[in-house]
C-alpha cells in the first residue's frame, strides 16, 4: 500500500514529531523523537494493512480515506475527519522549509450558497442486461472495442426490413430513390448489425461485371458505407477494398463493349480507394502494402489488357504521388516498351488497342506529372507541403465530380504524412519490395521522364519552349485524351473541371488574370534541365487555365508563404532545386499581389481555391487558417471515425479541396 | 470439538481491543452444544454441555481444560466455571494450578516467568508425543490450544530466549548451508523450514530488543523467502521493537499456531542428525517449540508438491485433520406428493409433467430413490418442512431443468451481462435467486437495492390496515394482498450503517440476507421490503453470509475469525466455528446443508460440520486471503479462489487438492459451477470471466492413481487445456456470477470508469 519501489515504507522523521509537538507546546528530546516517529511509522503501517481488507472486501483497487477510518475506527482510533471527498487533494511542499501539506482551497460560501445552478442529483442505480457472448463465442477483437460482436446480434424486423429497402433502392431503377437510401446509409446510426449484410451485398462485383450501371451503385453504397461516421468498418475494410479492387483493374465484361464507359467507374473505383485508405487505412495493417503490391503485379504483367493496366495507374495516382514514385515510376522504362509499340501500331485493327493505349498513356502522363510537382513542391517547401500537395491532388482527380455527386476528392496526403503513413505500413509488411527504395533526385526523374514523354511533357509542366500557346495544353490535353472524354486526373487538363470540353471552354473565358501571375513560379519551376523559359506567359490573357492551375501550385505556396509569412517574401525559404524567379517580387503592396480568382470558379469546389488571394481572407472563413483545415485531413492512428466534414465550395478559397 | 473450543478463545484473546467480543464469544460457546442441532428452536436452551465430547481426558485436556478454567475465573464467569468443572469432573485441586497462574496473571513480571514455565512443560508434554510418532497428532493440536490462552504476554513470553543475538545469523547460515548439501530430494523438504524458522528467530530477536540485529537479520535473509509468503514479511518487516508485537495479530498468529510442516520421516532423520552434531540448540528448541513436524513414511516430496500445498498462514494442514469422513453426497430429494387442493389449475396441469419427468430423472441421477452411501442421513440436520410454495418451486425447477442445455467444451454457455449504472456508492455484493427473477446488490453506502429483472414489479404487501379491507375467502387473495401502487423495479432496503459485504437470498424468495461492516446480519422480507431481524454477534465486520439451500439456517463469517451459524429465528448463533487465523472472508454452505465450507485470510479453507461444529477439512494451497468459494452441484468437490488469481479444485472425500487453474490476473470473486457441473465459470476483478472444464480436471484425477493414503497429489500443470474461453468486460469488474436452471451464464458488476 505505501510501498514504493525505492523506499519500503512511507516514513515520518523526526523532526517532523519534534515540529507537531511543538506546535502543541511540548518540548521533545530526540531520543523520545526518534522513538515516536518509529512507532508512528508503525502504527500507520499497520492501519494501512488493516484497511487493506476494507479495500477488498469492497472489491476496490483504490483504497479511500473512508477505509483508512474504518481501520482506525476498529482499532479504538479516533477517525480522520475531512478528508472523504472523491477528488483527489494534491500534497505539496512549501517552498520555504521542510513543509508539506494538503492544499486547501478557499470556497466562496456566499457564491457557492447564490449560485443557482444548482447540480443535478445523480441518475438513480440500475441494472442493465445485455447478452454478451451467444454459446460462449464472441469476438474479442471486437469486445476490446467495446462494440457487441456480431454474431451476438440476431436483425430485428425493422432492421431487415430496412435492408431490403436500401438494397432494392439502391440497384434499382429510381435515381431519385437511390439518392435518398444512398444518403441515409451514409448517415444513419443505427445499422452496424447490418454492415456485414452490406459488404456481403457489395462483394457481389463479380457477378455483376457486364452491367457498368450495377457495378457504379454498388461502388456508391461502397462511398456511403465508408463515408458513415457511425460504422467501425473494422475488418470489413478488407472486403471492401477487395470489392473496389475489382472494378479498378479487373478486364470486366462491361469493357468489351467500347461503348461502355468503364473507364470512368475505374477512375471512381480508384477514387474511393484512395479515399478508404486514407479514412480507414488504419484498420488494417498492412493494407497499403498490399493494394501496392497487387497494383503493381497487374501493372508488370504485360498479358493483363491494357484498360487493367489503366486502373493500375490511376490507383497508383489515387493512392499519391509516392506511390507512383516508388511502384509507376520504376517500372516505367519496361512498361514504356510496350506501350510505345501499340501506339505505333496504325493497323486498323489495332485501332481499339490503340485508343486504349492512349488512354493508358495520359493516365501516366497525369500521375507523372503531379509526381514531378509534387516531389518538387515537398523539396522546396516542406512545411507548405501540405497546401500544396492538397493543391495538387484538386488538380489530380477533377473529373470524377459529375460521376459521383457529392463525393469530394479524399484529401491527398500531406508530404510528409504520406511518407509517415506508407513508411509505417511497410515496416510492417516484410519483404516489401521497395524496401530499398532509394527517392531519385528531382532532376533526374525529370530528365528520364522526359525522354519518354519528350515535349508533351513539358507543356503540361508548363515550362516548354512553347509555352505562349495555351492551346497547346488543352492539345495535349486532347491529344492524351483522343476520344474527347475528359482526361481523368489530369491535374491541368481538364482545366475548369466541370469536365471535358465545357472545362476548357470555362477556362478559355477566364481571363481574369492579374499581371502579377507574372511571377507566378512558372520560372521557378523549371527543372534546371530545360532551357530557361523565356516568355511570361501567364500573362497572355486567355491563357489557359488549365496551364495556370498546373502551374498554380507553387505560386499558392509562395503567395501563402507572403500571406503568412510577410517578412520573408516571396521568395521561397529553400528552393535550391529550381532557380529563382528572375523577376523580382514586388516589395510591397502585398494586398493586390495575387489575387487571381475567377468568380465563375468559385461554384466548383475544389477549383477555386487554386489562386490564393494574399489579400486578409474574407471574412468568415478567415478564422482558421488554411493549415489547420488541412492538418486535419488525413487522420492517422484515429481511435474512432470522426466526423469527417467535406470542404464545402465556399472553402475553397482556402482549402485545397 | 476442539476448534470451536479453543479457536475463538484463542481468537479473542489475541487482542485487547477484542474484549467485548470475547464474553460474547465465551457466552456463545457454552451455548452451542453437541446435540443441540437435533431440534434447533430449543438449540440454544439446551445450553451448557460443552465438553461432554470429550471422553479421554488426557494430560493434554487436561491441561486445556485448566486453562480454559483460568480464563472464566479470570473474566468473573464463576458460574461458567462451576459448570465446566462439575462437568470436566475436575477436583479442586485441579483447579488449584490455575488459580495459581490466574493470580500470577495480575503481575505481569512475576507471568512471564510462570507462563513460560508452563509453556515449555506443556511443550515438552506435546513434543514427547508429536515427534516420534503420528498417532499421537491431535492432542498436541489441542496442546497448543490450551497453551496459548492464558495471555497475550504469556504467549509472547515463549519469545524470552537468552540467546547470543549474534550467532542467530550464523545459526541460520549453518542451516541454510546444510540444507543445500542435502541431496536433492530431502532438500526442498527441509527447506520448508527456512520460513517458519526464519520468523521466529527474528521474532526472538525483535523481542529481546535486538533492533539492530533483527534488521540485519531481516534484510539478510528476507530475500530468500518464497515469494508467496511476501505479504506475511512485509507485515513482520514493519515490527521493529517488542511494543509492536502486543497488539499485532499475524504475530499472534504465528506463535499461537504451531507452523505445520510435512516431512518425509528420512529427511527428518537428517535434520534431527544435523542439528544434534552441530549442538544447535537454538534452532532445534525453536522446531520444538514453534513447529509441529508432520512426519510421514515415505517418498519425500517434490518441490512442486510442496509449493501447491503451502502458502498457508500456519503451514499445511495436519494429514490428520482431513481424515475424518464427510457425508458429501446430496440428500434424497423428497417426493413430490399430489398436488395441494389450493393450488391452482395451472399447477395442477403442471403436476402432471413432473410426475413423467420424474422416473426419467430417477434414471438419470440415480440418487432420488436409492440412498448415496455418502449422503448424510436424511434427517442428520433438522430441516424445514416443504411449504406448498417450495414444492411449485421444485416443480418449476425440474420443468426448467428438462429444457437445460447440456454444457460441453463445444458448447459453451451464452454470456448475460448486469451492469450496475451510477452504481456511485460502491457496488460491494451481489446476488440472484435461484430461478434468476431478481437480483439484489448491497452496497457501500449501507442500502441493500434490490431490482426485479423480468417484466414483473417489486410490489409491497399492503398495509395492515388495508389487509384488513380484503376478503380472506377469495381464490387471489395473494394477489389481492399486493400493493399495485407500490409496484416498481427496484426497491431500496435501509437499515445497515456500514457497507454491506455480503448478501444472499433465501431459496423461497422470501427472505434476503445482508451482512455488513457494522458487524449485523439483517434478515429482509421481500413481501413488505422491511428489514425483520438484526443479528448480532460478530461485533466485527462480516464479510459474507449466506443462507442453506433448504432455508432457515444461515452462516455468517466475519473479521472475528469465526463463522457462525444461525437459524432464522433465533437471535443467537447456533454454532461457532473457530479456528481460522485470520478473517472468515467467505461462506458457503455444502448442497446437502450438513456442511459449511469458509475461506479465510489465513489462506486456508475449512469444511466444518454442521451437526457437531467439528472442523472436517482444512484445505491448504492458497498464497492470498480467499474470497470465494462454490460447491459442485453434486456435492464431491469444492472451488476456491483468491487474491492470487488461483482457483484450486479439492475434492472432498479424501481432502485433496486436485486441480489449479491459472490464469486470472487479479482476486477471484466469484465462482460458480454449471447446473450439472461440466463448466466452472470463474470471475474476477481482472475484468474478465473464464470459462474451465471442470469435469475434464475432475476426470483427470479421478482416473490417476490416487494417492489418498498420502495426500501428495501430483497436479498436472494444465490450465490452459482446461481454460475454455475468456471473456472480458470492458471496464466492469465482475463481482458475481449465476448460472441459470437452464445454464445460461449471468455475470454481474458494476461499471467502473476509471
Amino acid at each position: 500500500m505505501t510501498e514504493r519501489e525505492e523506499r519500503r515504507f512511507a516514513e515520518v522523521s523526526r523532526e517532523s514529531v519534534k515540529l507537531m509537538a511543538e506546535s502543541s507546546g511540548v518540548e521533545l528530546s530526540d531520543d523520545v523523537a526518534a522513538l515516536l516517529a518509529e512507532d508512528v511509522c508503525y502504527r500507520l503501517r499497520e492501519a494501512t494493512q488493516s484497511s487493506s481488507q476494507f479495500m477488498r472486501h469492497a472489491k476496490r483497487r483504490k483504497l479511500t480515506v473512508e477505509d483508512f477510518n474504518r481501520a482506525l475506527r476498529w482499532s479504538n482510533v479516533d477517525a480522520v475527519c475531512g478528508y472523504g471527498s472523491q477528488e483527489p487533494m494534491p500534497f505539496r511542499p512549501a517552498k520555504e522549509g521542510e513543509l508539506f501539506f494538503v492544499e486547501d482551497r478557499d470556497i466562496n460560501l456566499v457564491e457557492l450558497a447564490l449560485a443557482t445552478n444548482i447540480p443535478k442529483g445523480c441518475a438513480e442505480t440500475m441494472v442493465r442486461v445485455h447478452v454478451s457472448y451467444l454459446d460462449g463465442k464472441g469476438n474479442l477483437e471486437h469486445g476490446k472495442e467495446g462494440t457487441v460482436p456480431s454474431a451476438v446480434q440476431s436483425l430485428s424486423e425493422d432492421l431487415l426490413k430496412y435492408y431490403h429497402q436500401i438494397t432494392r433502392a439502391i440497384l434499382g431503377e429510381d435515381p431519385h430513390l437511390m439518392k435518398v437510401a444512398l444518403l441515409d446509409l451514409q448517415s444513419s446510426s443505427k445499422i452496424a448489425a447490418l454492415l456485414p449484410y452490406f459488404v456481403y451485398v457489395i462483394s457481389g462485383v463479380k457477378s455483376v461485371s457486364h452491367d457498368l450501371e450495377q457495378l457504379n451503385r454498388l461502388l456508391h453504397m461502397v462511398r456511403s458505407l465508408v463515408q458513415n461516421p457511425y460504422l467501425y468498418l473494422g475488418s470489413y475494410v478488407r472486403s471492401l477494398v477487395s470489392s473496389v479492387m475489382y472494378c479498378i483493374l479487373e478486364p470486366l465484361a462491361a469493357s468489351i463493349n467500347p461503348l461502355n464507359d468503364h473507364w470512368t467507374l475505374r477512375d471512381y473505383a480508384a477514387l474511393l480507394l484512395s479515399h478508404i485508405f486514407w479514412t480507414h487505412g488504419d484498420l488494417v495493417s498492412g493494407l497499403y502494402h498490399q493494394i501496392l503490391l497487387s497494383l503493381q503485379k497487374v501493372l508488370s504483367d504485360p498479358v493483363r489488357p491494357l484498360c487493367s493496366h489503366y486502373g493500375a495507374v490511376v490507383g497508383l495516382h489515387a493512392l499519391g504521388w509516392r506511390a507512383v514514385e516508388r511502384v509507376l515510376y520504376p517500372h516505367l522504362p519496361a512498361y514504356w516498351a510496350n506501350l510505345q509499340a501499340v501506339l505505333d501500331d496504325y493497323s486498323v485493327s489495332n485501332a481499339q488497342v490503340k485508343a486504349d493505349g492512349h488512354k493508358v498513356y495520359g493516365a501516366i502522363l497525369v500521375a507523372v506529372e503531379r509526381l514531378l510537382k509534387m516531389k518538387a513542391l515537398s523539396l522546396s517547401q516542406p512545411a507548405e507541403g501540405e497546401a500544396g500537395s492538397q493543391q495538387g491532388m484538386s488538380g489530380g482527380l477533377p473529373g470524377f465530380r459529375e460521376s459521383s455527386p457529392g463525393l469530394s476528392p479524399p484529401p491527398e496526403p500531406l508530404a510528409e504524412a504520406g511518407l509517415g503513413i506508407a513508411s509505417h505500413l511497410q515496416a510492417g509488411g516484410a519483404g516489401c519490395p521497395w524496401e530499398d527504395w532509394t527517392p531519385v533526385p528531382l532532376p533526374a526523374m525529370y530528365s528520364e521522364l522526359y525522354s519518354f514523354f519528350g515535349d508533351s511533357l513539358a507543356v503540361r509542366f508548363s515550362t516548354g519552349p512553347e509555352l505562349g500557346s495555351g492551346s497547346s495544353a488543352g492539345a495535349t490535353a486532347s491529344q492524351s485524351g483522343p476520344n474527347g472524354r475528359k482526361e481523368p486526373g489530369g491535374g491541368a487538363g481538364a482545366g475548369g473541371g466541370a469536365g471535358g470540353s465545357a472545362g476548357m471552354d470555362t477556362a478559355r473565358k477566364m481571363p481574369q488574370l492579374t499581371a502579377n501571375l507574372s511571377i507566378s513560379p512558372r520560372q521557378d519551376g523549371s527543372p534546371r534541365t530545360e532551357p530557361a523559359p523565356p516568355s511570361l506567359a501567364a500573362t497572355a490573357p486567355g491563357r489557359s487555365l488549365a496551364r495556370s492551375s498546373s502551374s498554380s501550385s507553387s505560386s499558392v505556396q509562395r503567395s501563402r508563404s507572403s500571406s503568412s509569412r510577410p517578412g520573408q517574401r516571396s521568395a521561397g525559404p529553400s528552393r535550391d532545386i529550381f532557380p529563382k524567379a528572375r523577376f523580382p517580387t514586388p516589395q510591397a503592396g502585398a494586398p493586390s499581389f495575387s489575387f487571381l480568382i475567377g468568380g465563375r470558379q468559385m461554384g466548383r469546389r475544389c477549383q477555386g481555391r487554386r489562386f490564393q488571394t494574399s489579400f486578409n481572407p474574407p471574412a468568415g472563413m478567415s478564422t482558421l487558417p488554411p493549415r489547420a483545415y488541412a492538418h486535419k485531413l488525413p487522420v492517422i492512428g484515429r481511435v474512432s471515425k470522426p466526423v469527417r466534414r467535406w470542404t464545402y465550395s465556399h472553402y475553397s478559397l482556402h482549402l485545397p479541396l | 470439538m476442539a476448534a470451536v473450543q479453543d479457536g475463538p478463545i484463542e481468537s479473542e484473546s489475541d487482542t485487547e481491543t477484542k474484549t467485548d467480543a470475547l464474553s460474547d464469544g465465551a457466552g456463545n460457546i457454552t451455548g452451542s452444544s453437541t446435540g443441540a442441532l437435533s431440534s434447533p428452536p430449543n438449540a440454544a436452551s439446551s445450553a451448557t454441555g460443552t465438553s461432554k465430547s470429550m471422553a479421554p481426558p488426557g494430560p493434554e485436556n487436561q491441561q486445556t481444560l485448566l486453562a480454559v478454567l483460568q480464563y472464566l475465573k479470570k473474566n468473573n464467569l464463576l458460574e461458567s466455571v462451576d459448570i465446566l468443572r462439575r462437568e470436566a469432573g475436575l477436583s479442586d485441586d485441579g483447579g488449584d494450578s490455575p488459580d495459581a497462574e490466574g493470580s500470577g496473571g495480575s503481575d505481569p513480571a512475576v507471568k512471564v516467568g510462570e507462563g513460560g514455565d508452563a509453556n515449555s512443560l506443556l511443550n515438552r508434554v506435546s513434543i514427547a508425543t508429536a515427534a516420534p510418532v503420528v498417532v499421537a497428532a491431535p492432542a498436541p493440536s489441542k496442546a497448543s490450544g490450551g497453551e496459548s490462552q492464558p495471555d497475550v504476554n504469556v504467549v509472547l513470553s515463549a519469545y524470552s530466549q537468552q540467546g547470543d543475538p549474534a550467532l542467530y545469523d550464523t545459526y541460520y547460515t549453518g542451516l541454510k548451508n546444510f540444507i543445500e548439501s542435502v541431496l536433492d530430494c530431502h532438500r526442498a523438504e527441509l527447506s520448508q523450514l527456512f520460513y517458519p524458522l526464519f520468523v521466529h528467530m527474528y521474532l526472538e530477536l525483535v523481542y529481546n530488543s535486538h533492533e539492530q540485529e533483527a534488521k540485519a537479520f531481516f534484510d539478510k535473509f528476507g530475500g530468500d523467502q518464497e515469494c508467496y509468503y511476501a505479504d506475511d514479511l512485509r507485515v513482520l518487516s514493519s515490527v521493529s521493537k517488542r511494543e509492536h508485537m502486543r497488539g499485532n495479530e499475524t504475530l499472534l498468529d504465528f506463535r499461537t499456531s504451531k507452523f505445520v510442516l510435512r516431512i518425509s520421516r528420512d529427511s527428518y532423520q537428517l535434520l534431527k542428525r544435523h542439528l544434534q552434531e552441530r549442538q544447535n540448540n537454538q534452532i532445534w528448541n525453536i522446531i520444538q517449540e514453534h513447529l509441529y513436524i508432520d512426519i510421514f513414511d515415505g517418498m519425500p516430496r517434490a518441490k512442486s508438491q510442496i509449493d501447491a500445498m503451502s502458502g498457508a498462514l500456519a503451514g499445511e494442514a495436519r494429514r490428520e485433520a482431513n481424515k475424518g469422513k464427510v457425508f458429501y453426497g446430496l440428500l434424497k430429494e423428497p417426493e413430490i406428493e399430489v398436488p395441494l387442493d389450493d393450488e391452482d389449475e395451472e399447477a395442477e396441469n403442471e403436476e402432471g409433467k413432473p410426475k413423467k419427468k420424474k422416473p426419467k430423472k430417477d434414471s438419470m441421477g440415480n440418487k432420488s430413490k436409492k440412498q448415496d452411501p455418502n449422503a448424510p442421513q436424511q434427517a442428520r440436520i433438522p430441516l424445514p418442512e416443504l411449504k406448498d410454495s417450495d414444492k411449485l418451486d421444485k416443480i418449476m425447477n425440474m420443468k426448467e431443468a428438462t429444457k437445460r442445455i447440456r454444457l460441453s467444451p463445444e458448447n459453451l454457455p451464452s454470456i448475460c451481462f448486469y451492469s450496475f449504472l451510477n452504481a456511485y456508492q460502491g457496488l460491494t455484493a451481489v446476488d440472484f435467486t435461484d430461478d434468476s427473477s431478481l437480483i439484489a446488490g448491497g452496497f457501500a453506502d449501507s442500502t441493500v437495492r434490490v431490482w426485479s429483472v423480468t417484466p414483473k414489479k417489486l410490489r409491497r404487501v399492503k398495509s395492515a390496515a388495508d389487509l384488513n379491507m380484503i376478503d380472506k375467502e377469495s381464490d387471489d387473495v395473494l394477489e389481492r394482498i399486493m400493493d399495485d401502487k407500490s409496484a416498481s423495479e427496484a426497491k431500496v432496503m435501509y437499515g445497515h450503517s456500514g457497507p454491506v459485504y455480503g448478501i444472499s437470498f433465501s431459496s423461497d424468495r422470501n427472505y434476503l440476507l445482508s451482512s455488513s461492516e457494522d458487524g449485523t446480519v439483517r434478515l429482509w422480507s421481500l413481501q413488505t421490503y422491511t428489514c425483520l431481524v438484526g443479528y448480532k454477534g460478530h461485533n466485527y465486520p462480516v464479510w459474507d453470509t449466506q443462507f442453506s439451500p433448504y432455508g432457515y439456517y444461515f452462516i455468517s463469517g466475519g473479521h472475528d475469525r469465526v463463522a457462525r451459524l444461525w437459524a432464522t429465528d433465533h437471535y443467537q448463533p447456533l454454532r461457532i466455528f473457530a479456528g481460522h487465523l485470520a478473517d472468515v472472508t467467505c461462506t458457503r454452505f455444502h448442497p446437502n446443508s450438513n456442511y459449511v465450507a469458509t475461506g479465510s485470510a489465513d489462506r486456508t479453507v475449512r469444511m466444518w460440520d454442521v451437526l457437531n461444529g467439528n472442523c472436517v477439512r482444512i484445505l491448504t494451497g492458497h498464497k492470498g486471503p480467499i474470497h470465494c468459494l462454490t460447491f459442485s452441484p453434486n456435492g464431491k468437490f469444492l472451488a476456491s479462489g483468491a487474491t492470487d488469481g488461483r482457483v484450486l479444485l479439492w475434492d472432498i472425500g479424501h481432502g485433496l487438492m486436485i486441480g489449479e487453474l491459472k490464469g486470472h490476473t487479479d482476486t477471484i470473486y466469484s465462482l460458480r459451477f454449471s447446473r450439472d457441473g461440466e463448466i466452472l465459470a470463474s470471475a474476477s476483478m481482472d475484468n474478465t470471466v473464464r470459462l474451465w472444464n471442470a469435469s475434464k480436471a475432475f476426470d483427470d484425477v479421478e482416473t490417476d492413481d490416487f494417492t489418498a493414503t498420502t495426500g501428495h497429489i501430483h497436479l498436472p500443470d494444465n490450465s490452459q487445456e482446461l481454460l475454455l474461453g475468456t471473456y472480458m468486460t470492458k471496464s466492469t469488474p465482475v463481482v458475481h456470477l449465476h448460472f441459470t436452471r437452464r445454464n445460461l451464464l449471468l455475470a454481474a458488476g458494476a461499471y467502473n470508469p476509471q
